[in-house]
């Protein structure tokens, strides 16, 4: 029992950071029907501007409070982030819009190798380690000498989380922009011809969807402390597996997928094999788009002639 | 004269110019401004190079600014000029296309004799090895993929998991049982073939992106397995000691019953080389062969049909499961054969050498050669290949960077980056004809952007 409430909270935190970058990619999906292949290697990316402004931050500027130091790395790793993303959309998909369907995703591909290499050639192949940021925990539960605990990096990442998913889900749902955002992703054309600038709305939907990856990024630095230029891969396709699982083009969908998938990791390592655990996450996304292709909260895609 | 809209605008492109460097060096600023060193206490600590960065926002912004001067008013000239039809050009064109294949095929069939000649016994070992070879491998691959994707028009990422069946089928059935390399290679294949009708058949039904990435999933799972099955796999150590080929028998080795003695030869590595050289080319020409030939087929047909329009296709009665069946267990079939050639060339193998990377490089490759296209994808292997293993060979670039400047820690970095830019430029791929199967009075070449593909 205190085991798995233990691994409910681990799994809700890690399925909270699947969640964030899986909304980039349902985004992107639902926009313009391409897999943004490298949407992980900017989520690595982002843990890495992360890094490096956390290091300026604190060791250079001398900011000792660490609520403060946090709140730069947010804001400067989601806004330089989103300019990256901002740059990628329209140097290696723009000019492939329209084209046949594989040149995009073979464009992403090139993209995820260019970004990862990029980091690794710049920053060197090792890991990068940060001495913890936020010790502490509060003890929830002891039994027979276990603790069940939910540390203090734990709830920022539910707080952030929660706070910024809220924020985003308000500019989709209520806002203009947002109202633009569905409508391209309805019918381009016609909403072209309603007087939508398709361009610049596909340009705002890469931003946002790197934004809450850089919360990602952060979060990711932050939890577990450590980032390497290839941890992009795994959890992109996680991600990705999770924005399949919610159903794709759905924005609570990817949140749910995220944390299902977070929680399917976590009780696997906890009940089964740890070395088994990407079988575990990658199954979750064949059985899924096997069985359920639209996903639990999406809308069936229905063939027409 | 032109117009006046394609003058030559010097404030524009300043101004233009001016933004890319700006950009850039936002872009830049954290990740080439700042490297993270680790210092004495064991710590991350940061250094600048704030030189670096801005030379690159400088070539960014210059490279941009003549950009602005030079191409784009050239495009804009080029898009107003209207065409006229050369049908001149496009006949010696079609009949330089078919000259091209027999004398590629003319000279890779000399090629180790050429370097023999050139580079000696010595030196010859490494232009067979880690050129011929190794892009005859993904010459083979590609040609493999390309019935998957280019044919039958089945997007699949994960191809590497036939090509690690075949690798691993031949390293574990050759220690295991001992038995020759032109025994298993069949066999290899068949296992491969088998894998593919298993990992196709559940996602029959699935098309387009989503079956790339179930694809790309199984893929992940069978390297995870052989990584975490270590009685049978080894692990991440892999297998060591796979039994080399041998000619019909007779081992490459320095013995009286060798290879070379029995040909009253000096011994010499090459001639192993040379050989396993032809092996991979006759596996890399049958496969094309095999393909050319199934094009004309009703199965090859089926292929093509069901990449255009699989609801028509299952309106006119062919049966869509058997079609992808067939085309998935042939593209595995190949990957198989390439696959054990692999683990017989290396003497060794491990989860590592098949990785997603490697799927996605043979994905590149069919597409960026043209997909459907047998002499795009062996010029796409040539170009990806053959360009990063020169890398490896680039000294001079030391003379010009410094002695501690290693060129092939680029190597990745430019392959992305030339995925990326051959897509922009030519979203077709290198090779952008069709030669339709099936014509009515003469054989023409059709644009590739008439044909569908990757798309079911």
């Amino acid at each position: 029992m205190d085991i798995f409430v233990q691994q409910l909270i681990n799994g809700i935190t890690l399925g909270s950071i699947y969640g964030l970058i899986a909304i980039g990619y349902t985004m992107v999906f639902g926009i313009i029907g391409m897999v943004n292949f490298a949407h992980g290697d900017v989520f690595m990316v982002s843990a890495f501007i992360g890094l490096i402004t956390l290091l300026i931050v604190t060791t250079w500027l001398g900011v000792t409070s660490i609520a403060l130091a946090l709140l730069i790395v947010l804001v400067v790793a989601m806004t330089l982030t989103a300019l990256v993303n901002w740059t990628i959309e329209r140097v290696a998909y723009r000019p492939l819009r329209g084209s046949f369907r594989l040149a995009p995703l073979i464009s992403a591909i090139g993209m995820s190798i260019f970004l990862m290499n990029f980091v690794q050639v710049a920053q060197g192949p090792r890991n990068k380690s940060i001495p913890p940021l936020v010790p502490g925990e509060f003890v929830l539960m002891e039994h027979d000498g276990y603790q069940v605990t939910l540390s203090y990096k734990q709830l920022i990442v539910w707080a952030v989380t929660a706070a910024l998913l809220l924020a985003f889900w308000y500019v989709v749902a209520k806002t203009p922009l947002g109202r633009a955002q569905r409508a391209c992703e309805q019918d381009q054309k016609m909403a072209a011809l309603l007087g939508v600038d398709v361009d610049r709305t596909v340009s705002i939907t890469f931003i946002i969807g790197a934004a809450l990856a850089a919360v990602a990024g952060t979060m990711y630095l932050m939890y577990y402390g450590v980032v390497n230029f290839s941890d992009g891969f795994v959890p992109g396709v996680k991600a990705f597996t999770a924005a399949v699982l919610g159903g794709i083009g759905s924005l609570p969908g990817a949140v749910i997928g995220g944390l299902l998938i977070g929680l399917i990791e976590t009780m696997w390592s906890a009940y089964f094999s740890i070395d088994y655990k990407d079988v575990a996450a990658f199954s979750v996304l064949a059985i899924t788009l096997i069985f359920l292709p639209q996903g639990l909260l999406g809308r069936p895609d229905v063939e027409k002639v | 004269m032109d117009a006046p809209s394609a003058r030559i605008d010097i404030g524009h492109a300043a101004k233009d110019a001016g933004l890319t460097a700006l950009l850039t060096f936002f872009l830049l600023l954290p990740l080439i401004g700042f490297k993270t060193v680790q210092n004495i206490h064991n710590e991350l600590a940061l250094d600048t190079r704030f030189p670096l960065l801005f030379v690159f926002v400088a070539l960014a912004a210059g490279g941009r600014f003549v950009y602005a001067l030079t191409v784009l008013p050239w495009r804009e000239r080029r898009a107003r000029r209207t065409r006229a039809p050369r049908e001149d050009a496009a006949r010696v064109r079609a009949r330089i296309e078919r000259l091209l294949a027999p004398g590629a095929i003319g000279f890779v069939i000399v090629y180790p004799m050429i370097v023999l000649g050139l580079a000696g016994f010595g030196g010859a070992v490494k232009w067979v090895d880690n050129f011929g070879i190794q892009i005859l491998i993904y010459v083979m691959l590609g040609f493999g993929l390309n019935i998957v994707v280019g044919l039958a028009g089945l997007l699949d990422l994960g191809y590497v998991a036939f090509y690690a069946v075949g690798a691993y089928a031949y390293a574990l059935l050759a220690k295991t049982f001992g038995l020759s390399f032109f025994m298993l290679l069949p066999l290899a294949g068949c296992l491969a073939a088998f894998w593919g009708i298993l990992l196709g058949f559940p996602v029959l039904r699935l098309r387009g992106d989503y079956l790339a990435i179930v694809t790309l999933a199984f893929g992940e799972i069978i390297r995870l397995v052989l990584i975490n099955w270590v009685d049978l796999t080894n692990g991440y150590a892999g297998i060591t000691g796979i039994p080399r080929p041998t000619f019909f028998g007779i081992p490459f080795n320095a013995d009286d019953d060798g290879f070379a003695a029995i040909f009253g030869l000096e011994f010499s590595p090459i001639y192993r080389t040379i050989f396993l050289y032809y092996v991979i080319l006759a596996l890399a020409l049958l496969t094309a062969f095999v393909t050319v030939r199934l094009r004309r087929l009703p199965i090859g047909r089926a292929w093509e049909a069901l990449r255009e329009d699989e609801i028509a296709c299952r309106s006119l009665g062919i049966n869509t499961t058997n079609t992808k069946l067939t085309a998935f267990a042939m593209g595995a079939m190949f990957g198989g054969f390439a696959g054990s050639f692999f683990a017989a060339r290396q003497g060794f193998i491990s989860p590592e050498s098949f990785t997603f990377l490697e799927s996605a490089t043979i994905l590149a490759i069919v597409v960026l050669g043209g997909m459907g296209s047998q002499v795009g994808v062996a010029i796409a292997a040539i170009a990806m290949i053959g360009g990063t293993e020169i890398l490896r060979e680039l000294d001079v670039l030391k003379d010009v960077f410094g002695p501690d400047f290693d060129p092939t820690q680029y190597r990745m970095l430019l392959f992305g980056f030339a995925m990326v830019a051959i897509m922009v430029w030519r979203p077709r791929g290198l090779i952008a004809t069709r030669a339709p199967s099936l014509f009515l009075k003469e054989r023409k070449s059709i644009a590739g952007s008439l044909v569908k593909e990757g798309h079911g």
